[in-house]
């Protein structure tokens, strides 16, 4: 006979060990699609890792690839946090990208101390809109937000397709569905030469060094967890719930902008309608596999960001479908919410002495 | 305006209504059927996309169009039982789980294609599902196009309506399930098992959805593409708000569903030059947010919708 | 009838859970009489197996799916589910059968979620007697009933214990016991102390065995009432349902008085409680605090005009159960310079705030920094009081402060509330607990069907048939 028991207080170890874990059992079980693909199991480990760790320019390529799902994955845990489900971090980060290719090609001749900062509000600006809009409808409708930020995903990318072909549509760009480039002095200067990692992982950092500290030390994130933890009681207390929620989608929002920012305007120089291999949703599973928490974001961002990188030199190499990239952050979601079970809830088996009766 | 009138009095237009409605109902029945027991399954997404790769590979390996159909339900039901395992007996986040769901049977499906056709330019192509000729009917005259033209899925999908119908509101099973949803306590002290009506719930669920994605390309299409479900999850899971749980106007809300996007395809044409065509593609999910914002606040959740339960704790 | 009588927390709930299968013992065994009148062991953690044994239970919270009738809630389980179609005819008839002759009628095909509360509970009933049972087990049953309607229930199943029904009733109140149980068997903290034959029985006995020593009693001092504090002047709310409703409701509640609102709950109490808790505007009416109206109705309001609220459900209105207890304690005031400045907290200010308040109120538990989950109900219960207490309120809102608590823990809840009268406050005290209100009210009113009327005498009886709506 078993029983599930509630723990006391999961010990530190755990809240620490177990996303460790769940990552290394994830990357443990891509073996079996690899052997799936009949590919040599070993070396695909050796290449997956020479393309994170080989050279300077593999490293700081997961660096570039870590600095849009920081902002997500901070997206994410803040709003989790809350308890308010934005999963439209993707649509959320095409809003920021296109307010930044709007203002950024040429609306505004500024010199960069004047056009960056315009860029980066602009950019957060339109990815809050993009959360405050499901909120809305969440407050006043009652709709849920999972379904309406996951709708809005769609419908901001069909936008997308539409503005490219429209009024973002770049004149000399031979046809092609893409935006003028930002202006040179728009752009988030580089941090080493010829590398193509960039300021926006500053400032990704930065965000979620405050972000942390927001959260813990501010009434602002008292409230916020409030809200997630028990919004009936936060309500009786006096805390504007919808208030604060309104503020977490404002900020969840922005941040998911801020990662179509970093990404037009310091990698790519202009818009595409694949600028985002789903750092949305990756996001998600980044802040999950953070336990919520700010700073861990950072962390399983480069880990995720590395499974991406890592997968690509190994798929290029041995031409193994660069998908199992995908399983493996998928598995190590799943194994990460096992593993919040098992921190929270202890299984016993119940030890009965059984009397013998006649 | 007389455009629209012609339109909406065409016969090919509610041939493709249907035909644009059945992966459709496929996918509310089943979500219904997860959320009637009290469990929101977000996999539906991912599910739709296996069910999708598998039926089609089924074919494409030989089994047959028949066997498709079962391969593709085998592997939604196995995807609803990882998502049952989480949410139902470890009581998980039904939202984070079922997103996860979503991810894992996506990316499986992908990489198994991948895998399987490493260097295809263009998809392989099976015999798909033709319409179900039925002598006479078919040539009614307006029911004949309509209806008698389908392929066989879309029966199915029809009939799956009457049978959800008929266990939940006429079978012991079905009561049982719709008192998990609403109270696990009360099924639990008539001694019936609560995990295993969920988790059962949740299976056929599943199931059913695969069979929407096994529409796609065992019918309406004839081969797998990456993307190709582009959201139609998403819209069951809003769609299942509408109809209130009722397997009834589920069926009615995917038919309207249906027919406002086949109305958009035609009007795409009548209008196209003053329109830009995105608007047009936009509309389903526009009507789906719509429909969401109609129905939220007066629908009728199932009272344990997204409430774990362990036994033994009361 | 056996009597299974202990305090909240006594362990009368988890031992018949156990016997029903719902927990799973760590050690020993049940032994039931089959039908050949052999003793035999019961296969244990499977409700079903009860249920094949005989044994059915009739929980204090409803087992009661609410989208099903009455009908097809006590045939559950009882069909096998592999069957494609229902027999309701022969389940309706065995039903019907069952009804008249025990005399516990219900509308068999109505939504259980629309019956009242007394029917649900007759429901419940039903349900053990169609699955033929021998041994019937009570949780608390009168907890939702008038004390009319709880002398007609009891009455009804003595009927059937004397055509051979055997019944085990699980209460906390020892009149009830006494009145209707044949033998009575005592629990404290998880241990059988006393079992004795209810003719035998006496009423001071009984209770020290419950508690474990003679019951405090709290001091009481007559006192003047001052100014109205709160006044509520022909308020109605329409809710959602009827519980959440309260029409033509005129209450004022004055300085150095408890005001007891008497009722059955689920008749208006909520809507009353979330009025002056600030969470719902009136539809209709007025509400003043010390002579000024109210125009703004939200908690943050409501506790800046000196009102402090303590909460029906505590854990789901009262704590964040994940916070910590020094968060918990600050909840209300988070706009007080002495918590924050330019929006940052003072976790200094809120530590030393925690200790202090838990030492005072005596609020036990591993600690402030650990989370208000762990403490046990009555520490709960001590944290909501130095929470609201220590803002010096003007009026007190206690709604069921003693729900759930132990004799020790209520008495504290009695003397802080009698401590706050006398300081000067006005309190709304609502409970269930008719008892409590004559022990401790100045005043007392009884709600039923959203309105509110005075009891002009303190008798129990009258203010019982208030309660059921049958005196104006």
């Amino acid at each position: 006979m078993i029983r599930i028991e509630p723990r006391q207080a999961p010990s530190r170890l755990m809240t620490l060990g177990i996303p460790v874990l769940s990552a290394v059992i994830a990357l443990a079980l891509a073996t079996i699609p690899l052997a799936f693909a009949g590919a040599s199991i070993g070396q695909a480990y050796v290449e997956m890792f020479k393309g994170v760790f080989g050279s300077v320019f593999a490293f700081t390529e997961m660096l570039t690839r870590a600095t849009p799902l920081i902002f997500t994955g901070l997206a994410a845990a803040l709003a989790f946090r809350a308890r308010l489900w934005n999963i439209g971090a993707e649509g959320q980060l095409y809003l920021g990208a296109m307010a930044a290719v709007a203002v950024g090609s040429g609306a505004f001749d500024l010199p960069a101390i004047f056009l960056i900062p315009v860029i980066v509000i602009l950019g957060c600006a339109a990815g809050a809109v993009g959360m405050v809009v499901p909120t809305v409808l969440k407050s006043r409708f009652g709709a849920d937000e999972v379904v309406t930020t996951l709708l809005l995903n769609f419908i901001i990318l069909i936008f997308l397709q539409m503005m490219l072909e429209g009024a973002l549509k770049d004149p000399m760009g031979l046809g092609w569905p893409q935006s003028p480039p930002i202006l040179d002095q728009g752009m988030l200067p580089p941090l080493m030469d010829r590398m193509r990692v960039h300021s926006g992982l500053i400032i990704a950092l930065v965000v979620a060094v405050i972000a942390q500290f927001m959260l813990v030390r501010s009434v602002w994130g008292f409230k916020l967890r409030a809200v997630g933890e028990n919004a009936a009681a936060a309500g009786h207390a006096g805390i504007g719930v919808n208030r604060s929620l309104m503020s977490v989608a404002i900020v969840s929002g922005a941040l998911a902008g801020m990662a179509g920012v970093s990404e037009v305007a310091g990698l790519k120089g202009y818009l595409t309608a694949d600028i985002s291999p789903g750092f949305g949703y990756t996001g998600i599973v980044v802040a999950m596999l953070a336990g919520l928490s700010p700073i861990g974001v950072v962390i399983s961002a480069m880990f995720i960001a590395s499974v991406f990188v890592g997968a690509d030199s190994m798929s290029r190499a041995m031409g193994v479908s660069s998908y199992l990239a995908d399983l493996v952050v998928s598995i190590s979601l799943l194994c990460v919410l096992i593993g919040g079970f098992s921190a929270r809830y202890r299984i016993t088996r119940i030890n009965r002495q059984r009397e013998q009766s006649a | 305006m007389m455009d629209i009138l012609q339109i909406l009095f065409s016969e090919s237009f509610w041939a493709a209504s249907l035909r644009i409605a059945t992966p459709l109902i496929f996918g509310v029945l089943g979500a219904l059927l997860c959320e009637k027991s009290g469990v929101l399954n977000l996999g539906i997404e991912g599910i739709f996309v296996a069910g999708a790769m598998a039926g089609w590979m089924a074919v494409w390996l030989g089994l047959g169009l028949w066997g498709g159909v079962i391969v593709a339900a085998c592997a939604g039901a196995f995807f609803g039982l990882v998502h049952a395992i989480l949410t139902v007996p470890l009581g998980l986040s039904q939202h984070v789980s079922g997103l996860g769901i979503t991810m894992f049977a996506t990316s499986v499906s992908y990489f198994t294609y991948r895998t399987a056709l490493p260097n295809v330019s263009s998809p392989p192509r099976i015999e798909p599902f033709q319409a179900l000729d039925i002598p006479l009917l078919s040539d009614l005259p307006f029911f004949g196009t309509v209806l008698f033209q389908q392929t066989a899925l879309t029966w199915l999908a029809l009939l799956m309506v009457i049978v959800v119908w008929y266990v939940l509101y006429r079978t012991p099973l079905g009561m049982a399930i719709q008192a998990v949803g609403d109270n696990p306590d009360s099924v639990d002290a008539q001694g019936l098992s609560v995990y295993g009506l969920r988790i059962g719930a949740v299976m056929a669920g599943s199931a059913l959805m695969a069979l929407g994605g096994a529409f796609l390309t065992m019918s309406a299409f004839d081969a797998f593409f990456f993307g190709m479900v582009n959201g139609r999850g998403w819209i069951c899971i809003a769609l299942v708000i509408f109809a209130s749980w009722r397997p009834g106007k589920a069926l009615l809300g995917a038919l309207l569903f249906g027919a406002f996007d086949a109305l958009q395809v035609r009007l795409q044409t009548e209008v196209g030059a003053l329109v830009p065509g995105q608007v047009f593609l936009m509309a389903p999910y526009i009507l789906s947010i719509i429909a969401l914002m109609i129905a939220a606040r007066r629908a009728d959740y199932p009272r344990a919708l997204l409430t774990p339960w362990f036994k033994g704790q009361r | 009838m056996l009597a299974l009588l202990g305090e909240n927390g006594a362990g009368k709930t988890t031992l018949m859970n156990m016997l029903f299968g719902h927990y799973m013992p760590d050690a020993g065994n049940v032994e039931v009489v089959d039908q050949q009148g052999q003793l035999v062991p019961l296969a244990l953690g499977h409700p079903q197996a009860a249920l094949a044994a005989g044994i059915g239970m009739v929980h204090q919270h409803f087992t009661l799916a609410e989208n099903l009738n009455a009908l097809d809630n006590i045939v559950l389980g009882s069909e096998s589910l592999r069957l494609f179609k229902r027999n309701r005819s022969g389940a309706r008839r065995k039903i019907e059968g069952i009804m008249e002759h025990t005399g516990l009628n219900v509308q068999l095909d109505v939504p259980v979620g629309r019956l009242s509360v007394g029917e649900r509970q007759r429901v419940e009933i039903l349900k053990a007697l169609y699955r033929d049972v021998r041994i019937l087990v009570l949780d608390e049953p009168t907890a939702v009933l008038t004390p009319q309607e709880a002398d007609t229930l009891f009455e009804k199943i003595g009927a059937m214990t004397r055509e051979g029904l055997s019944v085990i009733f699980i209460s906390h109140k020892l009149r009830e016991v006494l009145a209707f149980s044949q033998r009575i068997a005592v629990l404290r903290h998880g241990v059988k102390v006393g079992e004795i034959a209810t003719k035998d029985a006496d009423e001071r006995a009984i209770a020290r065995m419950m508690v474990g020593a003679d019951t405090p009693k709290i001091p009481r001092e007559d006192m003047a009432a001052g100014d109205d504090v709160l006044q509520l002047k022909d308020v109605s709310i329409v809710g959602r349902a009827k519980r959440d409703s309260i029409t033509h409701l005129d209450l004022s509640v004055r300085r150095h008085e408890i005001v007891g609102v008497a009722g059955v709950s689920g008749n208006g109490q909520s809507a009353l409680a979330a009025l002056i808790s600030g969470l719902v505007a009136p539809t209709s009416g007025t509400v003043a605090i010390d002579d000024a109206p109210v125009s703004m109705f939200a908690p943050q309001n409501m506790v800046q005009q000196g009102i402090g609220r303590i909460p029906e459900d505590r854990h789901h209105n009262g704590i964040v159960g994940d916070m910590s207890v020094a968060e918990n304690m600050v909840i209300e005031r988070l706009g007080d310079p002495q918590i924050q400045s330019r929006g940052l907290l003072k976790q200094d200010a809120i530590t030393a705030n925690a200790q202090r308040l838990a030492s005072e109120y005596d609020v036990r538990g591993p600690g402030v920094h650990a989370r208000a989950r762990l403490l046990s109900g009555g520490n709960i219960q001590k944290m909501i009081l130095a929470r609201v207490f220590e803002q010096d309120p003007k009026l007190i809102l206690a709604n069921q402060p003693t729900r759930g608590l132990d004799m020790g823990a209520a008495a504290e809840v009695a003397r802080r509330l009698l401590e706050a009268r006398a300081r000067g406050a006005g309190v709304v005290l609502i409970s269930d607990d008719l008892d409590e209100i004559l022990s401790l009210a100045d005043r007392i009113f009884v709600i039923h069907d959203g309105q509110l009327v005075a009891a002009e005498s303190r008798d129990r009886e009258e203010i019982g048939l208030m309660m059921a709506g049958q005196v104006a």
